[in-house]
């Protein structure tokens, strides 16, 4: 796993400056693509990305319409000055993955059973990746299916935790995630308390893997409120 | 229908969102956003928004070219942007915005490829001109144009050693000496009118788009749209393009 052998934390200090269970800066802002019927723009530190929603619209062609729900279509691509070398563009075996798990970490908090025959479209381009892409996409997908009206059960909050340097750690940047001993990306349903995604990679006790769990889920209430503070901005004016 | 209404409106020389003919949207350019990127440029033309990165590789020349470096311009017409684009390879529309992009600045010389000879026949600096629409609002040519030698202008080089490219050390900047810029002028009926918004778009007859280098030499044409032009079409569009084109460029720092 481990490329180099740089240390990642130096007197309790990450490479960015940050504690081990502080998370980035956060931006949030929904509305920004106006082609789109919901959108949002969020940047977790040097990690950019933004999130079109579309529908729910009629499913074609009509044998992949589900009767009974809403058909959830999620598409995640990493563009290709997003990272240090050049992405090819066109989707490869990682982001295939990725947008599956988005899939699933979303589609439990869409009333999808109220839309059948339809299908809602979510894409995420990531602009600039810094490590969490893809709870940084969640988090992005949830605000865009907010913002396009689309009833929902509960906002999902995605943030990432891990262990760096032997220290649990929220929130990975890139280096760390290249480096680091292991890394949970995370995405959950804050009010509901259930979780929606779990990956892991790397090597944990049970004890941490129950610690990281709860310091995500705890942190992520911070990232739950800034989701809050972004959908009402956005309507503030007309208040 | 909201189509027979924009026609109706450029014949009384009016358009939906108030602009005067001649009127380009409101400009926004902001360079270096992208920090894993060498250069990068956000352009917002209204409500159109591109992203351009500029990233540098290195690679072997053309043999045809073997002392030059290289342009290669991509468009990704992402469905982030739009409705009407779905994912999957480049289609037509995101080849041909792409060509028209690569063309303006290939053809102005903007870019002294010769500087980017690292070892003749060997070793070039390939430059990777990556145009991503964010929101597809009408006029994607002339904002990613403008975005990419914005990009360009605002591009480094890294430091190559032993054979090895040191991303985050800089030997100078990218050797631009031109900035090209394009102007779409699209024609409804008699009327022509630039920087047309997407609903515009839609309706127009026919597209030139002209680029334009600041010494007023044309580097690029492009007709799109299924209608012909006349000669006096095609030079009142020249002129309002080399005119217009001042403007664009006032962005470009």
């Amino acid at each position: 796993m481990r490329k180099s052998e740089e240390p990642l934390i130096i007197n309790g200090k990450r490479l960015d400056g940050r504690k081990p269970n502080e998370i980035r800066e956060i931006e949030m802002r929904v509305g920004v693509v106006s082609s789109a019927n919901g959108s949002a723009y969020v940047r977790f530190g040097n990690t950019i990305v933004v999130a079109s929603v579309y529908g729910p619209r009629i499913l074609h062609p009509r044998h992949l319409q589900d009767l009974e729900k809403a058909v959830v279509n999620c598409r995640y691509t990493m563009v290709p000055f997003s990272v240090e070398d050049r992405a090819r563009p066109g989707p490869d075996r990682r982001s295939i993955e990725i947008s599956k798990v988005m899939r699933l970490a979303l589609e439990p908090a869409i009333f999808v059973e109220d839309f059948p025959r339809t299908v809602i479209d979510i894409y995420v381009d990531v602009l600039q990746a810094d490590g969490s892409t893809r709870v940084t996409s969640i988090n992005a997908a949830s605000l865009a299916l907010a913002d396009a009206g689309i009833p929902m059960r509960d906002l999902v909050v995605g943030l990432s935790g891990g262990k760096v340097d032997g220290i649990l750690v929220l929130d990975l940047i890139g280096k760390e995630d290249n480096n680091c001993d292991a890394d949970v990306p995370m995405a959950f349903m804050p009010n509901k308390n259930k979780i929606t995604l779990l990956q892991m990679d790397g090597e944990l006790t049970k004890d941490e893997v129950k610690k990281i769990i709860k310091m995500v889920m705890d942190a992520g209430k911070k990232v739950y409120e800034k989701q809050k503070e972004a959908l009402l901005a956005k309507y503030k004016e007309v208040i | 229908m909201f189509t027979n209404y924009v026609l109706e409106l450029i014949k009384e020389e009016k358009r939906v969102d108030n602009r005067a003919l001649d009127e380009l949207r409101p400009i926004k350019v902001e360079v270096g956003l992208i920090k894993k990127a060498e250069g990068s440029a956000r352009v917002k033309l209204g409500d159109t928004e591109v992203m351009v990165g500029v990233k540098l590789d290195v690679g072997e020349p053309f043999p045809d070219t073997p002392d030059q470096g290289i342009l290669i311009t991509s468009a990704e017409l992402s469905p982030v942007a739009s409705p009407d684009f779905e994912p999957g390879p480049p289609g037509e529309d995101a080849i041909e915005l792409a060509r028209v992009v690569d063309r303006s600045i290939r053809e102005s010389k903007a870019i002294e490829l010769e500087k980017l000879c690292i070892e003749e026949g060997e070793k070039v600096w390939m430059v990777f001109v990556d145009i991503q629409v964010v929101n597809h609002r009408g006029n994607l040519i002339d904002a990613s144009t403008l975005g990419a030698v914005a990009a360009l202008l605002n591009a480094k080089i890294p430091k190559y050693e032993d054979g090895k490219i040191i991303r985050d050390e800089f030997k100078g900047k990218l050797p631009v000496v031109h900035q090209p810029v394009s102007v779409t002028v699209a024609k409804i009926g008699d009327k022509l009118f630039i920087d047309p918004y997407i609903d515009e778009e839609k309706v127009a007859e026919a597209m030139l788009t002209i680029g334009v280098r600041e010494d007023n030499v044309i580097c690029a044409m492009q007709k799109r749209g299924s209608t012909p032009l006349t000669f006096e079409e095609i030079e009142k569009a020249l002129d309002i393009a080399i005119k217009k084109s001042k403007e664009l460029r006032k962005h470009l720092k």
